[in-house]
């Protein structure tokens, strides 16, 4: 799906946000991002999303060189990568129907989405997105009336009808609480599981990336320090990827609850 | 040690130093105030001297009691009613040229900022072509509005004669490189965020521009909108002294035979005008918000 060599971001004030990456990600495989802030990891979703451009080194996409993307091939190439955010990402005076079917305008003629924008068009189908993640009664809310953890699901219902090869999750549930949390990072792998999409996240949350992907990938000072089964990283492997960054930076505690839906997609996470 | 007893702040508020150019654009621009003062030839005195006051005072109560007979009121009811039409089809003309303009303005739709970054970089040849109407259009807006609209009036008024007519045509022209500009200004303060995710869907400009800017800049699109309204009434009033119609015909009339009660009546007639509009705008806003 994905294949990086020698990854390069540098920001106009000489930082490098990202760092000379080399990386394979094949289709249907789920792989969690983890490391401190400031190591790079949206800044490198942001590449993978063609939004920026690499400094330097190459990025493959199903075979095709993104850096060479423009206009409507260009276009073609982010509508097979659906992107959900940290957050900030709908646009807050829509309604979320409107927010849900703008999923669809990479595919709608600019007409139709006007007009879609006057009278809703498929709505039925923005409805059962919306039942799949659970908020189907908002189908015609404000979208800034709902919390944070109701407005991650929208964006995730627009994800699922964008319908795309890759599901990317820029840290998906930074802005919501720790239980929220659990139930949205589940979603995504369900639905990755279901419908064998690529899913790859950033997580902020240790314990949330080990219980649930069986790959896990560190990022330090825009380099890759480890890429690994979550067997396979050790406490030692965490405290050098989080070495020096302060207590509130390093692995967050996801406190786990014997209410938790036991048959989904995630392992039992670790007891504190 | 009291637990409610602050821990010192290690590191200090970073001072800012301003730049050399911030310090000189500051000093440049207190010096041109203060020599203003001097080149305008301020004079508090002569503004508050007793017989100032006093030839101010006789000027207003000329007007008073206002004229306020039935031949004279019923004589308003045409201009009045021709200043709302000139101030509303003004505004509409002005919305017509503002709001194309004021799209291909805006930069951060145009030609920079994160929408363009990889569809643009390292594409020198289709970035120019990008900025060429955006280019075009901002000095299009500046050439519309450092026009005063009465230039503008007594253009039209040669063009295509007296009468409201002129009056619509040079509001709509001047009004249209203002509103050209703000909304613009509107546009790209919108939230970058949402324009992000809706591109990242492969949503072309304009799809993430309806999507994303329209729904973010509307209330402030409105209200601005309806602001300059207010402002086409007043400014109507003046055209009318130039022969584009309106309440201000009346006035330049009245002003003319000396008949300051019949001027004290319009001026009243026209402060009932921007009162409403503003009440209604405020409602308007109300809602919107």
């Amino acid at each position: 799906m994905y294949r990086a060599e020698g990854l390069t971001r540098i920001f106009p004030g000489g930082t490098r946000a990202v760092d000379r990456v080399d990386l394979k990600i094949g289709a249907g495989e789920r792989v969690a991002f983890i490391g401190p802030s400031g190591a790079g990891k949206t800044t490198l979703f942001r590449m993978l999303n063609c939004t920026l451009k690499p400094t330097a080194g190459r990025l493959w996409i199903d075979g095709e060189e993104v850096g060479h993307l423009h206009g409507a091939v260009l276009r073609a190439a982010r509508r097979k990568i659906g992107t959900i955010y940290q957050q900030h990402n709908l646009v807050p005076r829509l309604h979320v129907v409107h927010n849900v079917l703008a999923g669809r305008l990479g595919t709608w003629s600019t007409p139709k989405a006007l007009l879609s924008l006057l009278r809703p068009a498929e709505v039925e189908t923005a409805h059962r997105v919306l039942q799949q993640v659970g908020i189907p009664e908002k189908l015609y809310a404000r979208t800034d009336e709902l919390s944070g953890g109701q407005q991650q699901r929208v964006a995730i219902a627009r994800v699922l009808l964008q319908d795309p090869d890759v599901i990317l999750a820029d840290e998906p549930v930074s802005s919501v609480d720790p239980m929220l949390a659990v139930g949205i990072v589940h979603l995504l792998t369900d639905i990755s599981r279901a419908t064998g999409k690529t899913l790859v996240v950033n997580l902020h949350s240790v314990d949330l990336a080990l219980a649930c992907f069986p790959r896990i990938i560190g990022l330090r000072d825009g380099r890759v320090l480890f890429d690994l089964a979550p067997e396979a990283v050790q406490d030692e492997t965490l405290a050098a990827l989080y070495r020096g960054a302060p207590e509130a930076e390093g692995p967050a505690q996801v406190t786990p609850d014997a209410s938790f839906d036991s048959n989904s997609s995630c392992r039992p996470l670790p007891k504190v | 040690m009291l637990p409610s007893t602050p821990t010192p702040v290690a590191v200090p508020f970073p001072r800012s130093r301003p730049s050399g150019f911030v310090l000189a654009f500051v000093l440049l621009i207190c010096l041109t105030t203060v020599a203003s003062w001097w080149a305008a030839r301020v004079d508090l005195t002569a503004l508050l001297s007793r017989e100032a006051l006093g030839n101010v005072l006789a000027f207003l109560a000329g007007g008073f009691p206002p004229a306020l007979s039935p031949e004279f009121l019923g004589l308003l009811l045409r201009p009045t009613l021709e200043t709302v039409q000139i101030s509303l089809l003004g505004t509409a003309v002005a919305l017509l040229i503002g709001f194309p303009l004021g799209i291909l303005a805006t930069a951060s739709l145009a030609h920079a900022g994160p929408l363009h970054e990889l569809d643009l970089g390292g594409r020198p040849l289709r970035r120019l072509l990008r900025f060429l109407p955006y280019a075009f259009s901002r000095a299009g807006l500046s050439l519309f509005r450092s026009v005063p609209e009465l230039v503008w009036a007594l253009v039209f008024v040669r063009a295509v004669g007296l009468g409201p007519f002129p009056g619509v045509l040079a509001i709509g022209v001047g009004y249209g490189g203002i509103l050209g500009k703000v909304y613009s200004e509107i546009f790209e303060a919108v939230d970058p965020r949402p324009l992000e995710a809706l591109q990242g869907t492969g949503a072309s400009r304009w799809r993430v521009f309806w999507y994303g800017m329209v729904p973010q800049a509307f209330p402030h699109l409105v209200s601005y909108t309806l602001y300059r309204w207010e402002c086409a009434i007043r400014a109507s009033a003046i055209l009318g002294f130039v022969g584009a119609g309106g309440i201000g015909q009346q006035i330049e009339i009245s002003m003319r035979m000396f008949n300051f009660p019949e001027v004290v009546t319009l001026i009243g007639v026209l402060f009932l005008m921007v009162a409403g509009t503003d009440a209604l705008s405020l409602r308007l806003r109300r809602r919107l918000l």
